[in-house]
């Protein structure tokens, strides 16, 4: 094997490789990490900002940035509760309700971009805003909580007789979600599309693409991914919460960038976000289990993000 | 005569009080190459802006195949089958070369690209090509500069484009590849496409094209026979320009050197560079657009890394930050005013005191009082046109702001100026007022207590250069000859050692 093409190698495996490194640390300090109970935990803390992650992962590929995801996860938990509480809408419907939500709102987004020519930047950090004054003016600013049902389990625990499943509904819902999106992004003209818009517009352009159309695409399927978190922060809370999941879009685009994204566009992989995601929920839990304050928690979090894109250069380095 | 393929007629195009096209016929058969010439400015990228879509011309006509010709924009230019090869190359790095050849044409049903077939398409175009050992499926950003342009011309060719353009496509070549790419049009004119070919270097002209036309201030000078015509009747038609009066040159007294440069290298250009520039002298660098005269003067500034050979400046060795240059009394004049020369939303105070902040007050502190006055002065001695010192830069006409540019200097009180394309793009009264600053500068009757500057300066204007020079060296492909008297010179000596022709 030649070193290109290990370089390729621990390019693609990278970021699985970065997990197992923090996975085994926290192991070494405290075996309790490997139970079932904590990889259970794990994973449920992880879905939140996962199935989120997927859309951003489309978003940062095309070259872009949104900044309003946490807002969206709050008005889409806010709506799902708002349906089933104030309108006795079925589960079902409701949740629909909550990702068409984030879906509009997503457009509301691509169509800023698109249409005024503003950088993605500013048109998401003003719908951070509009999306939350919105969330709160809904609800009256309090939290909508919500009778159980079956979207309730979406991230609950198993209880022993479907142990079999070994991850909550939601969990499984993110990982079919992402391999949906990853196949997208492989063997569709739309997923080509999107690269190439964040490899190089311009080309992109020359060549036929329908520029602006893939900008909307991608952040309205961002938005609806965002509305699809809120259900499942809905669920886990239990409510519809229109101060929840503030400053999560952070969290979200960290992830996206340890699982190998680069914010010029043109890279990123839906796994590696997604196991961006669960490193840093194994950071959280590691901590927790140690004892350690939460303060530690964020340095360590927030060290790992830096290594984590130093890394990256220095990979691009080599392969330029 | 078989009718041209592609038909330019009577093209006219003015930008403002410019005219760049005065009335250019251009007319290039199938089975052609067409070569196009002139010296920079002359207007071949606009011309051929104006055949890609990118502007529309003023007035004229144009035809492809015996049909009107007129696209809105590149991507129409493009389907009508008129594909652009830039030196800059345009594919997205991070897609592979048969996914760049395909972009925007990928075979699909709902949506799901037929893989195998892409695959195939892109085998057939680099075959075509006589490249089949390019892997489609690697990565563009892993493929050298001449592999990525195989791509770009395999993705022309995809497209079903009969006419191709290469602008300038052998400037980032080494000589292999320039070959390479000369067998690969040899090959696609007997596929009788339609190709313009640009280029600077005369003898590349005469080894691939069949026909030159010569363009010079916007207008069509000639069209010759590639093969037949002595390279010397084509640099003629190129320059043959009379020198105005507008170059002062006073009595200037040659002090001790103060910059010396030996075997010097940088990263990618210059490739090897020498020169000895004195007191009281203005030494130009000519050259072509690309041959790395502005990255001579980088290195020198610390701009950009040494990769070999000796810099002393005064009584200063070797490279050194741009910040120490400035310490040790050089000053570096960017072509590019508006990204790097000047900041454009800070006042012209602000940016004539940039480099001296120091002298505007004590402890970190800066007395904008001071500031203004020290505009003040440089607004009327450069006669710069303006509000006053308050002004934002980019509220000034191009022309003053270059004067600010180089008030800059001046109120650094700098000994070696570097001044790249000290005039590029501003109107006339204004070159003619730098020319004056220069020959001030350099000139010892004017402040007999303080001797005369240093001028290291780079034009792509060679008449410029003569008018303004003491000595000129000139820079081809990297290689910077040895510096000459201007009164050995003249425009055609130039332009034959910068188009690689020798003596």
């Amino acid at each position: 094997m030649n070193s290109s093409k290990m370089l390729r190698l621990l390019n693609r495996f990278g970021p699985f490789l970065a997990l197992i490194l923090v996975y085994a640390f926290f192991a070494f300090l405290n075996p309790r990490i490997v139970t079932f109970t904590a990889l259970e935990t794990i994973i449920q803390q992880s879905v939140i900002v996962g199935v989120a992650a997927i859309g951003m992962t489309l978003v940062i590929i095309a070259g872009g940035i949104d900044l309003s995801a946490g807002s969206i996860i709050a008005f889409g938990s806010v709506v799902v509760a708002l349906l089933m509480e104030s309108f006795g809408m079925n589960p079902f419907l409701a949740a629909c309700g909550g990702i068409i939500a984030g879906l509009v709102w997503g457009m509301i987004n691509g169509s800023l971009i698109t249409r005024l020519r503003l950088v993605p930047f500013i048109v998401t950090l003003g719908t951070l805003l509009i999306v939350r004054g919105f969330a709160k003016g809904l609800s009256s600013s309090m939290p909508i909580d919500v009778g159980s049902t079956w979207l309730s389990d979406l991230l609950a625990s198993l209880p022993a007789d479907k142990r079999w499943q070994l991850i909550p509904p939601g969990g499984w819902l993110m990982i079919g979600l992402a391999v949906f999106v990853a196949g997208l992004l492989k063997y569709t003209r739309l997923g080509r599309h999107i690269f190439a818009v964040g490899s190089n517009e311009q080309t992109a352009r020359l060549c036929g693409v329908a520029v602006e159309r893939v900008k909307v695409v991608v952040y309205a399927t961002a938005g609806a991914f965002s509305g699809l978190a809120g259900l499942m922060l809905m669920s886990y809370q239990e409510q519809g919460d229109p101060t929840g999941a503030v400053g999560l879009e952070l969290e979200v685009i960290a992830a996206v960038v340890i699982g190998g994204g680069s914010l010029s566009g043109g890279e990123g992989s839906v796994f590696g976000s997604l196991i961006g995601a669960v490193i840093m929920t194994v950071i959280r839990t590691g901590c927790q289990l140690m004892g350690w304050p939460t303060w530690v928690t964020q340095i360590v979090t927030g060290g790992v993000i830096i290594i984590a894109v130093a890394v990256d250069r220095i990979r691009h380095r080599k392969l330029a | 005569m078989a009718l041209p393929y592609l038909d330019m007629c009577g093209i006219h195009k003015r930008f403002g009080a410019t005219v760049a096209l005065n009335g250019v016929d251009f007319k290039v058969m199938a089975g052609e190459v067409h070569a196009l010439v002139g010296e920079n400015g002359a207007g071949k990228s606009t011309l051929m802006k104006v055949l890609s879509g990118v502007y529309p011309p003023d007035k004229g006509h144009m035809s492809l195949d015996g049909q009107p010709y007129q696209p809105r924009d590149p991507l129409e230019a493009r389907r009508r089958g008129v594909g652009m090869i830039y030196q800059e190359l345009t594919l997205a790095p991070h897609l592979t070369v048969e996914e760049n050849i395909l972009l925007g044409l990928e075979p699909a049903t709902f949506g799901i690209i037929y893989q195998k077939q892409v695959r195939r398409t892109a085998l057939a175009a680099l075959e075509r090509l006589g490249h089949p050992e390019i892997k489609p499926d690697r990565t563009v950003a892993e493929l050298s500069i001449s592999e990525q342009q195989i791509v770009e011309i395999a993705r022309s060719l995809t497209l079903g484009c009969q006419a191709l353009v290469f602008d300038e496509p052998t400037s980032t070549l080494n000589q292999q590849d320039t070959e390479r790419l000369f067998e690969i049009i040899t090959e696609l004119k007997k596929q009788e496409l339609a190709i313009v070919y640009i280029s600077h270097f005369l003898e590349e002209v005469q080894s691939v094209a069949d026909r030159v036309t010569v363009l010079r201030d916007g207008e069509v000078m000639g069209i010759r026979d590639a093969q037949a015509t002595r390279s010397e009747d084509i640099v003629r038609l190129m320059v043959g320009r009379e020198v105005s009066e507008m170059y002062p040159h006073s009595l200037r007294m040659r002090g001790k050197p103060v910059l010396e440069i030996r075997d010097l290298a940088g990263i990618a250009k210059p490739e090897s560079a020498s020169l000895t520039l004195h007191q009281g002298e203005v030494l130009g660098i000519a050259g072509l657009v690309g041959a790395g005269r502005t990255e001579l003067l980088r290195v020198i500034f610390g701009l950009e890394p040494v990769r070999r050979g000796e810099i002393k400046i005064g009584i200063y060795m070797g490279p050194a930050s741009p910040v120490k240059r400035w310490m040790q009394g050089v000053g570096f004049l960017s072509e590019n005013r508006k990204d790097e020369g000047l900041i454009l939303q800070m006042d012209l105070a602000d940016n004539v005191t940039m480099t001296n902040l120091d002298h505007f007050g004590r402890w970190g502190l800066i007395r904008p009082r001071r500031q203004h006055t020290a505009a003040q002065k440089w607004i009327e001695r450069l006669d710069i046109r303006c509000q006053g010192p308050t002004q934002r830069v980019e509220d000034i006409s191009g022309g003053n702001q270059q004067k600010i540019a180089l008030a800059r200097l001046l109120e650094k009180d700098v000994d070696v100026f570097l001044l790249d394309e000290p005039t590029r793009g501003i109107d006339v009264a204004a070159k003619a007022k730098i020319y004056q600053i220069i020959d001030a500068l350099t000139s010892s009757s004017t402040e007999p207590s303080q001797p005369p500057k240093a001028i290291l300066m780079t034009s792509s204007y060679f008449p410029e250069l003569l008018g303004v020079c003491d000595r000129i060296a000139v820079m081809c492909r990297g290689q910077l000859s040895s510096p000459r008297p201007v009164n050995e010179l003249n425009e055609e000596i130039l332009m034959r050692a910068a188009t690689g022709q020798g003596e």
